[in-house]
């Protein structure tokens, strides 16, 4: 038996932003165990709640990630929102899918240029990074922020889509679906690409239901399930179907995100053509009293927020279960037996986003 | 060939003009609704101190008897929440950012 050699990767290491560490235990060049350790850049968010009105927290709700700000704000609004027993305007609930899709396109071409980064495909990370870009742009024109949208609000949305920018936003995706196919392709197809993707890190499909994994992750091995169904929002009011993938390897996680841009556009158009007239908010009076458990997907899986409150106006307790903290057991279990070389590349197929799951 | 699917959109980049702008040069984009620094118009305040009290992030101080606004532009997350709740609608949001700065001072306005 080769010796056993403990290896540090992170907290600060090249392929990855945040900061997460975690223990390789390896023989030659095998990983034979992982051991995570999380908690670097815990800011107490969650306690905080207790101090803030609950109308304004969605501010600090939507600051918790800076990738799916958005959903996050929104989430939150839910939760009070079936508490409160509000009923949201159609108008409010189509926006609330169109910028949520947005972020998850947005949130996935980000991923795909990391990942691109990760395998050591440069050109190919700074083009999807640069059609990121693009999205972008319409984020920031319809809501004033670039990554922290700023517009969920409980009771509806603070800004409106005007329906000659919507029509435009549309022919704008229509014409962006052919670069990011062009793309994505090269994810699909290259043989470098493939090489360093095929058949790494499978994760079974008992396995991703054992370990709770949620999002791409769990579609990647097989199971359809997609929290968009459960229709929050004005999701019941579209037709799309889960993205599912059945070999459960990094590729197979990578192919679900990608379809997964194509669907998003496709809900966009939809959205917009179904896009009914009437008042964006409607105006929140009294105070929350009950609890409530709102879950959402965001482009990294399926969020929970549990929110209790007590009849004032500060909430008793807030609790958020993030998709990357239920997807790190799946990446220990898919970090057994690979090679030292494809860690990098592994953390990233679960699109880890630690300063959500820290808070 | 499958290998030649990345040639082509690297080609086709090196005849097109760069997809960045060279910020300092060139002005970075702005839209008619981005939320960027704050600005008050110190006349029409009444020093109520809502703004205050709802800055998500505390960046706002009040004083009522010295009659003085005052923000902390390197705390302020240009959520733009003090504008929507301002009763005199003497807060407004500027498209630019706040401008880099090389010390932590915050910006008092007085009124007369």
């Amino acid at each position: 038996m080769a010796k056993r050699t403990i290896i540090p990767f992170g907290p600060q290491h090249p392929v990855l932003p945040e900061p997460i560490h975690l223990d390789l235990v390896v023989e030659d060049e095998k990983v034979v165990e992982a051991v995570p350790s999380i908690g670097f850049i815990h800011r107490g968010l969650e306690r905080l709640v207790e101090k803030k009105d609950f109308v304004d927290f969605v501010y600090v709700a939507e600051r918790i990630c800076g990738i799916c700000s958005f959903i996050h704000g929104m989430t939150y609004c839910i939760a009070i929102e079936e508490i409160m027993k509000i009923e949201v305007p159609q108008r409010a609930q189509f926006l609330r899918v169109i910028w949520s899709e947005l972020s998850r396109i947005h949130s996935h071409l980000l991923w795909l240029g990391l990942m691109a980064d990760a395998f050591g495909f440069e050109s190919l990370f700074m083009h999807s990074w640069r059609l990121r870009e693009k999205i972008l742009d319409i984020i920031e024109e319809t809501t004033g922020g670039r990554v922290i949208f700023g517009s969920a609000k409980i009771g509806g949305v603070r800004r409106d889509i005007p329906a000659d920018t919507l029509a435009r936003i549309v022919k704008q995706l229509k014409g962006l679906e052919k670069e990011i196919k062009e793309i994505t392709d090269v994810f699909l197809k290259d043989p470098s690409v493939l090489h360093r993707l095929g058949g790494v890190g499978v994760l079974t499909k008992q396995q991703a239901y054992d370990l709770g994994t949620v999002g791409p992750t769990l579609r990647a091995s097989g199971w359809a399930v997609d929290m968009r169904q459960t229709g929050y929002a004005a999701y019941k009011q579209t037709d799309f179907a889960p993205v599912v993938e059945t070999a459960g390897d990094s590729y197979s996680r990578c192919a679900v995100r990608i379809s997964e841009l194509f669907q998003s556009i496709g809900l966009i158009e939809q959205a917009a053509a179904k896009m009914p007239d009437g008042p964006l908010d409607i105006k929140v009076t009294g105070t929350p009293d009950g609890e409530f458990f709102a879950r959402t997907e965001q482009p990294r899986g399926e969020v929970i927020y549990y929110a209790k409150a007590d009849g004032s106006r500060f909430l008793q307790r807030l609790r958020v279960r993030t998709p990357t903290f239920a997807n790190i057991p799946a990446l220990v279990q898919m970090l057994q037996g690979c090679e030292l070389a494809d860690v990098p590349v592994l953390i990233l197929t679960i699109d880890p986003c630690v300063s959500c799951t820290e808070r | 060939m499958a290998i030649f699917r990345m040639a082509l959109t690297v080609l086709k980049a090196l005849v097109k003009r760069p997809a960045t702008r060279k910020y300092p040069f060139q002005p970075a984009r702005e839209f008619p609704g981005t939320r960027g620094s704050i600005r008050v118009d110190i006349a029409k305040c009444v020093f109520c101190g809502i703004c205050s009290k709802k800055c998500p992030a505390g960046a706002i101080a009040v004083n009522k008897d010295a009659r003085s606004w005052e923000i902390d532009r390197m705390r302020c997350i240009s959520c733009g929440y003090c504008v929507d709740v301002c009763p005199k609608k003497c807060l407004a949001q500027d498209t630019a950012y706040a401008p880099c700065a090389y010390s932590k001072e915050k910006d008092t306005f007085k009124s007369a």
